[in-house]
């Protein structure tokens, strides 16, 4: 136990010895800070996420394929797509050298410390990924008139920007998730589209999309991006499209590569039959218009307004206390639930709201391309729209419209000044997951202050306009 | 100043790591009857709450001298009395007389931290910030890159956050570094005032007092003694009297009272050195048990004439030549003689000498990193008796990251990088091929890490041999000592070998 904290603490010792002679490699530098900042998050609170992942190792590593989306010992069954289970799986292999104990389906709420500092060093580790794909961003953006000053140079904000995002090391480091290295796979795929290889970004979203399928939101902007800009191979003068350069070649190639893809994923279940059983647990809609704890999104407003609508009319003798139902959706439950005054929203209502949603920024994408920028818009624009009318949409949903949006922030003041709202709104969304005291108090505080002040020190230096690479034909 | 966003970027990052580093557990943590010394601060607030002034220093049926009596001067009990207040209005039972013993709960170590973070963000960070911004010689990205650094500096975190011994370090801390900066800029009367603060705080203090002393007196005297200087000098001992007479005015109304207090704060029947700590007495009772040859008094008196000797050069050439960088290394090298050879010195005493070489960190980038990450290293053995390891590696490592990244220290070897110019070019008049110190001090540097990286894995993993159960915490003691000797000549050369041309205007980075 105590030889593999010291194996890990070589590795990073000399990676640190490796920055410290690359005296200028502030990109290490800023990596290898967070990195450390999260080995001390270690000790901070985690919630029941804590146990969910726990329990799906102890599924995945213990119950034969047939079982995984069968099994329900535990109240948090397995509900993400085939290829997150996998990677449980895989992490199981090394988790039964940390703790034996843990991979047992009936060993419910079990957190020794071991398995605590396997989960949490399995976060970080996954994090590896996330870099990764931060560096790749940093290469699409181009700094023309760049300031001599670091702190000025568009690559370094947008690195202290992302690594350091406040949102993603609550959600990922106290609260407990593996956002890191799914973002890191959706922000590799959007440079991948930005260096104009589509066809790997292509991969990478379809690889995305069944590791955490609540990326459907953003499903959309790729589609139709790829379709236009990538399937019609060249514009007319005027930007609009040209009928015949279309190429079924590429069409085919993305049908394919989404095809095998998802056959990788759903083949097996699909052989056993499975697949209702699958998509059940995938889209719970039994679950519940708002979550637990309130998304701060369009229908939070619906039913304070309907609550709001049936004290007064409670008071003013308009209603039949006796139609009134008894279960709040303030209660902090996670059930169905019917409105009393407004009309009821049903799953299909919310989606008809998202599509219109999103329709303007699909139609601009369709007829208005502007290249990979023009793409990142309508991926920010769909993910916003979608949290703001999804069904049973969680408060950590809005960390897809943050990370994306930090790319284009460090393009244009407007942009950057849009992001400064986002960011402090969207991480003081996050605050109810902040369970006890010392945490909620002092950490969040200060980092919520920390990416503050970054976003207002970008906005600042980022009036001297630098853009990114030009938009692609 | 511009970049305000950039420090206060900074100063958030140090107050982060701070409380992440809290969120460990403290000395003593459930271990009755004694606890640690957490428990010792809880029970001074119960203290200075509970009886009057006059019982706190002395043995009585409500306050057992031997459960943790008040061993500081009189500023760490009002500090404990004002706690205490703010304790009282959160939840009377954390303070209540003899019912409070051995209190624990999450929302006590709650308020027992954020004591800690406020009286640090009140005293020693503005202090800090305010030092670094006022050096005019280097740039403002260096001088917002030192105050991370100084303010990453793992020693001070690690003991006033995680193993929560003897705490609020960084106020008296934070108070001679007030006394540090009034005394450069010629405030002295403030200076002085703060520093008397400090060392009202702390006595460990008084380990600084005497390149203080001599600074003062060395600008009276240059200011002539017939003049201004004279009247300095009188201003200077009424700031030290009105000083000294304000904090201990309730104290002097007896002489007993007094007594009581002086014996409280320097018990010198305890002996030469307890535990393990890394100087030069408990690393040489390694071959010779002095404890156990030398009578009690032979052994202060030793104490006293190595300790006088060992600083006096520096503190003679610091009165007949005062000047801001000469101080600075004074305090080092005096501080640094006092931990050497001075009598019952704990292992956190190192945070007096690491406190004045954070200061200098900008002028000799390489060996400052090289001491502190030593310093660190030194209180290992302490740390991990707090399961503190994780913190530890985690700061150190942050640490050294900051200090290489901002200062670039492995470009900055040569001989006038480490201001030896001057004794190199003395030593080669008498041996001309002497041109090999900076790689000799590399090679130095390579050897002191790889031998703490060593000890560290062997305490962390290998169990010590039955008949020497210590054999790690004195191997950590005696290599961390070897280091300090080495650091106490470098410091002492550059002090004495700083010609008057350290005047010269300085590169700009």
């Amino acid at each position: 136990m105590r030889m593999k904290l010291v194996g890990v603490g070589g590795a990073t010792a000399m990676a640190a010895l490796r920055v410290a002679t690359g005296a200028g490699n502030w990109f290490s530098a800023l990596a290898l800070g967070v990195t450390l900042l999260k080995c001390l998050l270690i000790p901070t609170y985690h919630s029941t996420d804590f146990e969910v992942h726990r329990n799906w190792l102890a599924i995945t590593h213990s119950l034969p394929i047939s079982q995984w989306y069968y099994e329900a010992t535990s109240e948090w069954t397995l509900d993400y797509p085939p290829f997150f289970a996998w990677f449980e799986y895989a992490l199981s292999h090394v988790a039964k050298y940390f703790d034996q104990e843990m991979l047992n389906v009936h060993n419910l709420n079990y957190s020794s410390s071991r398995t605590l500092l396997f989960q949490r060093f399995s976060v970080i580790f996954t994090d590896a990924l996330f870099v990764y794909a931060v560096y790749e961003c940093c290469k699409c953006i181009e700094g023309k008139k760049a300031g001599k000053e670091l702190t000025e140079k568009p690559k370094f904000i947008l690195s202290a920007l992302l690594l350091w995002n406040f949102g993603l090391l609550i959600v990922d480091h106290i609260h407990f998730q593996y956002n890191g290295f799914l973002s890191g796979l959706m922000l590799l795929s959007i440079a991948r589209l930005f260096q104009k290889r589509h066809m790997e970004g292509a991969f990478l979203f379809a690889v995305l999309l069944h590791f955490k399928h609540i990326y459907l939101y953003v499903a959309p902007a790729y589609g139709i991006y790829l379709l236009r800009s990538y399937c019609f191979t060249a514009n007319k003068p005027d930007g609009s499209i040209r009928w015949n350069s279309f190429s079924f070649v590429r069409l085919i190639s993305l049908g394919l590569i989404v095809f095998l893809v998802s056959a990788l994923s759903l083949g097996p279940f699909l052989a056993l039959n499975q697949l209702p059983q699958v998509f059940s647990r995938l889209f719970p809609f039994k679950r519940g218009l708002c979550h637990a704890y309130w998304a701060p999104n369009f229908w939070a407003l619906y039913s304070a307004l309907d609550k709001v609508l049936s004290v007064i009319g409670l008071e003013l003798k308009l209603l039949d206390p006796n139609k009134v139902p008894k279960a709040s959706m303030t209660s902090g439950l996670v059930q169905q639930f019917q409105h009393t005054v407004l009309p009821s929203v049903t799953p299909l209502a919310t989606l008809i709201c998202t599509l219109i949603a999103i329709l303007p920024s699909i139609f601009c994408l369709w007829f208005k391309p502007q290249g990979p920028r023009g793409f990142l818009r309508c991926l920010i624009l769909c993910a916003l729209s979608s949290f703001m009318f999804g069904w049973h949409v969680h408060e950590k949903a809005i960390l897809l419209a943050v990370l994306p949006m930090s790319l284009l922030s460090v393009g244009k003041a407007g942009d950057a000044s849009i992001f400064l709202i986002l960011t402090t709104t969207g991480h003081y969304s996050l605050f109810p997951l902040l369970f006890t005291a010392p945490e909620k108090k002092n950490l969040f505080l200060i980092g919520w202050k920390l990416s503050t002040s970054l976003a207002w020190g970008l906005w600042k230096s980022s009036v001297n306009l630098y853009s990114l690479s030009p938009p692609g034909s | 100043m511009e970049k305000w966003y950039l420090m206060t970027a900074v100063v958030l990052i140090g107050l982060t790591v701070r409380w992440t580093v809290s969120l460990n557990s403290y000395s003593g943590a459930g271990k009755p009857p004694m606890f640690g010394d957490y428990e010792a601060q809880r029970h001074w607030q119960e203290i200075t709450f509970n009886l009057p002034i006059k019982q706190w220093y002395f043995n009585s049926s409500d306050n057992n001298l031997q459960y943790w009596g008040l061993d500081y001067p009189p500023l760490t009990a009002y500090h404990s009395l004002l706690c205490a207040y703010v304790a009282e209005f959160i939840n009377p039972d954390w303070i209540a007389l003899h019912t409070s013993r051995g209190y624990e709960s999450q929302a006590h170590k709650l308020f027992m931290r954020t004591t800690v973070l406020i009286a640090d963000l009140l005293i020693y960070i503005p202090a800090v910030v305010l030092y670094c911004c006022c050096l005019k010689e280097i740039s403002i990205k260096k001088r917002i890159a030192k105050v991370l650094c100084i303010l990453l500096y793992p020693g001070l975190i690690l003991i006033d956050y995680g193993h929560f011994q003897n705490i609020y370090n960084s106020v008296s801390l934070g108070f001679a570094l007030w006394g540090v900066l009034g005394v450069c800029y010629d405030w002295d009367l403030l200076g002085s005032l703060a520093f008397c603060l400090a060392i009202n705080y702390k006595q460990m203090e008084l380990y600084h007092s005497l390149p203080f002393f001599c600074f003062l007196l060395g600008k009276c005297f240059k200011k002539g003694l017939k003049g201004k200087g004279f009247v300095l000098l009188i201003k200077l001992v009424c700031t030290v009297v009105a000083a000294f007479l304000l904090c201990w005015l309730p104290f002097f109304t007896e002489r007993e009272q007094t007594l009581q207090v002086l014996r409280r704060l320097f018990p010198v029947d305890r002996g030469l050195f307890e535990d393990k700590v890394a100087n030069v007495w408990c690393s040489f009772s390694v071959f010779l048990k002095i404890k156990d040859i030398l009578p009690h008094h032979i052994q202060i008196i030793i104490s006293f004439c190595f300790t006088f000797l060992s600083l006096l050069p520096a503190c003679i050439k610091l009165t007949l030549h005062p000047s801001p960088k000469g101080f600075k290394f004074t305090l080092v090298s005096c501080a640094l003689s006092f931990f050497l050879f001075s009598f019952q010195v704990h292992e956190k005493s190192i945070l007096l000498v690491s406190l004045p070489v954070c200061l200098v960190l900008s002028e000799i980038p390489f060996m400052s990193t090289w001491f502190l990450l030593v310093s660190t290293f030194s209180m290992l053995p302490l740390l991990l008796k707090d399961e503190l390891l994780m913190p530890s590696v985690v700061t150190m490592m942050a640490f050294f990251i900051a200090c290489a990244t901002s200062f670039s220290i492995f470009e900055k070897t040569s001989e006038e990088e480490l201001q030896l110019k001057s004794f190199s070019i003395s030593v080669r008049k008498y041996f001309p091929c002497f041109t090999f110190l900076p790689r000799i001090i590399l090679h130095l540097f390579l050897f002191s890490v790889i031998t703490m990286v060593l000890l560290t894995l062997m305490t962390v993993t290998l169990d010590p041999p039955q008949r020497l159960p210590d054999l790690f915490s004195v191997l950590v003691c005696f290599v961390s000592c070897l280091n300090f000797l080495f650091f106490w000549v470098y410091f002492n050369i550059i002090i004495m070998w700083d010609s008057k041309n350290g005047r010269n205007p300085k590169k700009i980075n």
